[in-house]
C-alpha cells in the first residue's frame, strides 16, 4: 500500500481537517441517536402510564452506578490527554487505561442488568417501553465497544512512541469521541431510569 | 504550463492508471481509482437495475400475469427500485465522479482522508454482497419498505435492512470526507467564490447524506430488530405506529432525492459554459441555490405522506413548504438557459446530454406541483403520475447528468477519446425511448392507474404498451453507449489533456492524470469560467 | 365535465379538483413554452458559426434585476398554486352533514363492508345518488389504500387506527376502487365496486325489500353463483384456469383429489367445498397460503350453495 498522497499536508491541516472531520462525524451521531430519541419522545407522550409503570423494573442503582463510571472515564481520558500536551506522552497508557478499564465495568454491569431483565422475562419484544430500553442501550453499548477499541488503538501508539506533544491528534479525537459516548449516556439515564 | 506540454505526459506509463494487478485496486487510496471502482460497481447495477425494469415492461404488455407470478413481478419492482437507489443514483455520481473530480478541482493530491475513502469503498461493496445475499429470499416490500409489511413479509428484509444500513455508512463517510476536503484543502487562491459548481453541488449533497442518513440508518437496524428480536415501534398490534416507520423513511429519503439531482446539477452548470464558450450566467445564485435546495429539502418529507392520515395542519405546512423548493430550482434552470444566451454553441455529446438534462427535467419539475398541491396530490398520490414525475426528475435529470459527466470526462478519466458519431446515436435512441417510455405514465397515471400493479385493467392498455416500446427503444441506446464505452477504452484515439478547452483545474493534469494529480500545487487567480473575451 | 386528460369526474367536488389540475396545468404549460422554447431557440440561434467566433462571446456574468424577477415570480406563482390546492383540499376536508357512514375495512386481499345497520358486503359498497358518505376506513393486516380515481379521493387504511374519506355522488353507476398501497401479491387485483344507486333504488335496497343480489334468485344456481364470485372477490385470489393467483384455479378443483399441508389428502366434493367457504383454515392445500377469510357471515347457505354449483363447471 503506498502513502497516501495527502498525508503529505503540513501537520496544522493534518489536525484541522481530522478535528473538522471528527465533529462532522458526531453530528451523524446526534441524529442517529436522535432518531432513536424521536421514537422516545412520540411513545413515551402516547403511553405516559405504560413508562411510567415499566421503568420501575429498571434497576436504578445499577443505572446510578454506571453513570459514575462513565464520568470517571470521560474524567480519565482528559487526563490522558492532558498528559500528552505536556509532553508526558508515556503517562497516556495509563490514564486510556483506566479509561478502557472501566468502560469494561460499565459493559459488566449492563450484562447483569440484561440478564436480571431476561431472568424476569423482559425481552426486547415485551412493550414499547423495553423496546426502547434495549434499543437504545443496546445501540449505546456498541459506542462503548467501539470506543473501547478505539482507546486501545491509541494506547499501542503511545507505546510506540507516536504521540508527543506535537502531535496528539488521535489521542484528542478518540477523546473527543469518548466524551460523546458518555454525554449520550448522560441523557439516557435519567430518561430511561428516573421518569417518576 | 501550456495544453500542449502537458498533454505529452499522458500515456507515459505514469498516469494513475499505470500499476497492475488487483491489489494495485484493492488497497489502492488514490481518490482516482477509488472513484473509478464505484464507477464500475455502480455502472454494473445501473445495468441490473435496467434489467428488471425490463421485465417489469415486459409483464405490463398485457393487463392480466402473462409471463410472471404476481410475487415475482413485485419481486422485480422491488429489486429495480433498490438498486437503482441505493447502488446506482445515490452513489453513481457522488461517489464515483465526486471522488475522481473534487481534490482534481480543488487543486489538491487527494481527499482529506485517503484511508478513510477506501474503507467507505468496502463498506459500500460489503453492502452491496450482502444485498445480493439477500436474494435467496428476495424482497418483496417495494423500495420503501414500508410497515407492517415489511415486518410481515417471507422475504429477506432484515439482511436487505442490514445491507442498506452498510450503504448508508459508506455514503456518511464520503460526504464527510468530502466536506473536509472541500473546507481545507483548496489550493492556494482557491477561495469558495473561485470553486467550480461541481464543487459547490457536491458540498450540498454531502452535507445531505451527513445529516439525513444516520436516520435511515437507525430505522433500518429498528426494522431489523422488529424482525429479529420482536420489537414493536412499527407494529400496531404492539402499540407501534406504522406511519413512524414512515416519517424517519421520507426524513431520510427525501432530502436524498437531493443527494442524487444536486451532483448531476453540479455536472450541468460545468457543461454549459463549456459548450457555449460563455461565463456561466448567475454564479452565486447557482452556488447558493444548492445549499438552499439542500436546506428547504429537509422540511419538505411530509409530502409523502398526505394521505397517511396526518393531521391536516401539518399536511398544509408540508406542502407550503413543499412549494419553496421550486424556486431555487427554477432558479438554476433559468441561469443554464441564460448562459446559453449569444453563446457559441457546440453540440459534442456531453453538450447533447446537458441540453437533454434541462429540458427533461423542466418536465419533472413543471409536474412536481401537481403533487405538491394538496387538492391534485390526493388524486394523483400512488398512481403512475408518481412514477413519471419521478423517473423524469431522476432518470431525465441525474442520469442524463451522469451520462454528461461520463462523456465529458471520459478523455480526463481513461486518456482515451470517444467515438462522437456513435455517442450521438446512442443519444438520440435514450432521448426518444426516455420519452415514449415515461411520457405515457403521465397520462396512465392521470387516468387512475395505480403504481405497483401487475396486473391492470385493460382500459390502461395502450399507454403501457408503448411505454413498453420506449422502454426496449431505450435500453437499445443504452447498450449502444456501454459499447460506445468499452470501444473508446480498447481503442479510442488518445486524448489530449484538455479536449473542449475547458478552464477546471482537472484539465490541468495529464489525460489520464498522474497518481499525485499536479506537478506542483497550482495557484488560483481566477474563477474557472473566463470564457468569452468581449464586454457585455 | 369531462376533459381531455382525466376522466369524467363523478361528483361536483371531484370537478373542483379538476379546477385546480387544470390551473396548475396552464401555468405548467406557460412556462413549459417560456423555457424549452427558449432553451431551443438559444441552442438553435446561438449554434457556433465560426470557430474564430468562439472567443468573440459576450462576458456576461449576471444580471441582478433578471435574477430579481426571476426568483421573485416563481414565488409567487408557486404560492398561488399552494393556496388554491389548499384551498380546495381545506373545504373539501370536512364532510357535508348528513353523511351516510360506511366502515370499510382492508385486509389481504379484499375490502370488507360494513352498514352501520349492521348488514355486511365484500368488494362491494352501494350508496346512494346526491347524497354525502363519509368511508370510515382500517385495516386489519397491513397498510392498504382506498382510491376512488372518478372521484379524485384516496386515502390510506392503516391497521389500529381510522382515517376517513367523503364523497357525494352525483351521477348513478359503477365506479372502481383500488388499493394504492402496495401490499402484496394480491395488491393489483384488490378492486372493489362502489355502485351508486338512485334515492328510492337505494332506500328500497337498505331496508331489504330488494335482496342486494338484485334478483339473482331467479337465476339458475350455476348463473347465480357465477355472479357471487364476481362480486365478492374470489377472483381477485383464484383464477378460474390458466396462470395461478393466491389461491389454487377453480377449473377441475371438483371431484379431484387434493392434497393437504399436513400431508394427507381429500376429495373436493360438495362438503369439501362448502367447508373451505366458510372456514378457509381447516383444510389447506399444499403449497398455498393460509390467507383466505371466512365467508360465513358474508354468504348466505343458499348463497354458498349456488357457489358450490359454479365451482362445479367454472368455464
Amino acid at each position: 500500500m503506498s502513502e497516501p498522497a495527502a498525508e503529505h499536508h503540513d501537520p496544522v491541516v493534518a489536525f484541522e481537517s481530522a478535528k473538522l472531520g471528527l465533529w462532522t462525524f458526531l453530528a451523524t451521531e446526534v441524529l442517529l441517536f436522535g432518531a432513536l430519541f424521536t421514537a422516545y419522545i412520540v411513545f413515551r407522550l402516547k403511553y405516559p402510564d405504560l413508562f411510567h409503570a415499566e421503568h420501575g423494573k429498571l434497576n436504578r442503582v445499577l443505572g446510578a452506578v454506571n453513570t459514575v463510571v462513565l464520568i470517571t472515564s470521560s474524567l480519565t481520558v482528559a487526563l490522558g490527554i492532558d498528559a500528552v500536551k505536556k509532553g508526558k506522552a508515556r503517562l497516556l497508557p495509563r490514564y486510556f487505561g483506566a479509561t478502557i478499564l472501566l468502560a469494561g465495568v460499565f459493559l459488566c454491569v449492563k450484562y447483569v442488568e440484561y440478564t436480571e431483565k431476561f431472568h424476569h422475562g423482559l425481552f426486547p419484544s415485551t412493550n414499547i417501553f423495553f423496546s426502547l430500553y434495549y434499543m437504545m442501550t443496546g445501540i449505546h453499548g456498541i459506542h462503548v465497544l467501539i470506543g473501547m477499541g478505539v482507546l486501545s488503538y491509541v494506547v499501542v501508539l503511545a507505546r510506540r512512541g507516536r504521540l508527543s506533544e506535537t502531535y496528539y491528534t488521535p489521542a484528542e479525537m478518540s477523546g473527543l469521541y469518548w466524551h460523546f459516548v458518555d454525554l449520550v449516556w448522560i441523557y439516557l439515564f435519567p430518561l430511561l431510569y428516573l421518569i417518576g | 504550463m501550456s495544453a500542449g506540454e502537458e498533454s505529452g505526459i499522458a500515456g507515459n506509463g505514469r498516469g494513475y492508471l499505470s500499476e497492475r494487478g488487483w491489489r494495485s485496486w484493492a488497497f489502492t487510496l488514490d481518490h482516482k481509482r477509488i472513484g473509478a471502482m464505484y464507477l464500475w460497481s455502480t455502472i454494473v447495477f445501473f445495468l441490473l437495475g435496467g434489467v428488471f425494469a425490463l421485465l417489469l415492461r415486459l409483464e405490463l404488455l398485457s393487463p392480466q400475469a402473462k409471463y410472471f407470478s404476481n410475487h415475482a413481478y413485485n419481486v422485480f419492482f422491488t429489486l429495480h427500485g433498490a438498486m437503482m437507489i441505493f447502488l446506482f443514483v445515490i452513489p453513481a455520481i457522488p461517489s464515483g465522479l465526486g471522488n475522481f473530480l473534487i481534490p482534481l478541482h480543488l487543486g489538491a493530491k487527494d481527499v482529506a482522508f485517503p484511508r478513510l475513502n477506501l474503507a467507505s469503498y468496502w463498506i459500500f461493496a460489503a453492502g452491496f454482497l450482502v444485498i445480493i445475499g439477500s436474494l435467496v429470499a428476495p424482497m418483496d416490500t417495494g423500495w420503501t419498505f414500508y410497515t407492517p409489511y415489511s415486518a410481515k413479509t417471507g422475504a429477506a428484509v432484515a439482511t436487505l435492512s442490514l445491507g442498506v444500513f452498510l450503504i448508508g455508512m459508506s455514503s456518511i463517510l464520503t460526504g464527510l470526507n468530502f466536506i473536509v476536503t472541500i473546507h481545507k484543502l483548496r489550493a492556494p487562491g482557491m477561495t469558495w467564490h473561485r470553486l467550480p459548481l461541481f464543487i459547490w453541488s457536491m458540498y450540498a449533497t454531502s452535507i445531505i447524506q451527513v445529516v439525513a442518513t444516520p436516520v435511515v440508518g437507525v430505522t433500518f437496524l429498528l426494522l431489523a430488530a422488529e424482525r429479529l428480536l420482536g420489537v414493536g415501534f412499527f407494529d400496531p398490534s404492539k402499540g407501534g405506529d406504522p406511519v413512524l416507520f414512515q416519517h424517519f423513511f421520507w426524513f431520510y429519503s427525501h432530502p436524498v432525492v437531493y443527494v442524487m439531482i444536486l451532483p448531476a446539477m453540479g455536472i450541468v452548470s460545468e457543461v454549459i459554459p463549456v459548450f457555449s464558450r460563455k461565463p456561466i450566467f448567475g454564479y452565486n445564485a447557482i452556488a447558493y441555490s444548492s445549499l438552499a435546495i439542500a436546506f428547504i429539502g429537509f422540511l419538505v418529507w411530509g409530502h409523502h405522506m398526505f394521505t397517511s392520515g396526518m393531521s391536516p395542519l401539518a399536511n398544509t405546512i408540508f406542502s407550503f413548504l413543499t412549494f419553496f423548493v421550486a424556486v431555487p430550482t427554477a432558479v438554476k434552470v433559468f441561469n443554464w438557459i441564460a448562459t446559453l444566451y449569444r453563446g457559441s454553441i457546440t453540440f459534442e455529446s456531453p453538450m447533447l446530454y446537458a441540453l437533454t438534462f434541462i429540458f427533461l427535467f423542466i418536465i419533472g419539475g413543471l409536474t412536481g406541483p401537481f403533487l405538491g398541491a394538496l387538492a391534485t396530490n390526493v388524486q394523483l398520490h400512488d398512481t403512475y403520475f408518481v412514477v413519471a414525475h419521478f423517473h423524469y426528475t431522476m432518470m431525465g435529470g441525474t442520469v442524463m447528468g451522469f451520462f454528461a459527466g461520463l462523456h465529458y470526462w471520459f478523455p480526463k478519466m481513461t486518456g482515451r477519446m470517444l467515438n462522437e458519431k456513435v455517442a450521438r446515436v446512442a443519444w438520440a435512441l435514450v432521448f426518444l425511448g426516455f420519452n415514449l417510455t415515461f411520457f405515457t405514465m403521465f397520462i396512465a397515471g392521470t387516468r387512475g392507474m395505480p403504481r405497483r400493479y401487475a396486473e391492470y385493467i385493460p382500459k390502461f392498455h395502450t399507454e403501457n404498451v408503448i411505454s413498453t416500446v420506449g422502454s426496449a427503444i431505450l435500453a437499445l441506446g443504452i447498450l449502444v453507449m456501454m459499447w460506445n464505452f468499452v470501444q473508446g477504452l480498447r481503442k479510442g484515439a488518445q486524448a489530449p489533456s484538455d479536449p473542449w478547452r475547458s478552464l477546471t483545474l482537472e484539465w490541468r493534469a495529464a489525460s489520464p492524470p498522474e497518481t499525485e494529480n499536479f506537478h506542483e500545487i497550482p495557484q488560483v487567480a481566477d474563477w474557472p469560467y473566463g470564457y468569452g473575451t468581449r464586454k457585455a | 365535465m369531462d376533459n381531455v386528460l382525466a376522466f369524467g369526474a363523478a361528483s361536483a367536488e371531484a370537478g373542483r379538483i379538476d379546477a385546480v389540475f387544470l390551473f396548475i396545468t396552464v401555468i405548467g404549460g406557460f412556462f413549459f413554452l417560456l423555457t424549452q422554447g427558449l432553451l431551443i431557440y438559444f441552442a438553435v440561434r446561438y449554434r457556433r458559426r465560426s470557430p474564430e467566433r468562439d472567443n468573440e462571446t459576450p462576458g456576461i456574468t449576471g444580471n441582478h434585476l433578471l435574477e430579481f424577477f426571476w426568483i421573485l415570480i416563481p414565488t409567487l406563482v408557486v404560492v398561488a398554486i399552494f393556496y388554491y390546492g389548499w384551498r380546495v383540499y381545506d373545504d373539501l376536508r370536512e364532510p357535508r352533514p348528513g353523511a351516510t357512514e360506511v366502515y370499510v375495512t382492508g385486509r389481504q386481499w379484499m375490502w370488507e363492508v360494513k352498514y352501520p345497520d349492521g348488514r355486511t358486503a365484500l368488494n362491494e359498497i352501494r350508496v346512494p345518488q346526491g347524497k354525502p358518505v363519509k368511508f370510515i376506513l382500517t385495516a386489519t393486516d397491513v397498510i392498504h389504500g382506498f382510491y376512488l380515481p372518478d372521484f379524485r379521493v384516496k386515502m390510506d387504511a392503516i391497521p389500529g387506527r381510522l382515517t376517513s374519506l367523503w364523497v357525494q355522488p352525483d351521477r348513478t353507476g359503477e365506479y372502481t376502487i383500488y388499493c394504492t398501497v402496495y401490499c402484496g401479491d394480491g395488491h393489483s387485483n384488490m378492486n372493489a365496486r362502489l355502485i351508486v344507486m338512485p334515492p328510492e333504488q337505494y332506500v328500497a335496497w337498505a331496508a331489504g325489500k330488494e335482496e342486494r343480489g338484485e334478483g339473482e334468485e331467479q337465476l339458475s344456481l350455476h348463473e347465480r353463483g357465477e355472479r357471487i364470485v364476481g362480486r365478492t372477490g374470489c377472483l381477485n385470489c383464484h383464477a378460474v384456469s390458466g396462470k395461478e393467483k393466491i389461491g389454487p384455479n377453480f377449473h377441475g378443483v371438483y371431484g379431484s383429489t387434493v392434497p393437504l399441508s399436513d400431508g394427507t389428502s381429500v376429495k373436493a366434493d360438495e362438503e369439501y367445498l362448502r367447508e373451505s367457504i366458510v372456514d378457509p383454515g381447516a383444510k389447506v392445500v399444499k403449497g398455498y397460503p393460509n390467507v383466505m377469510p371466512t365467508y360465513k357471515t358474508t354468504l348466505k347457505p343458499d348463497e354458498v350453495q349456488a357457489v358450490i354449483e359454479f365451482l362445479k363447471k367454472p368455464d
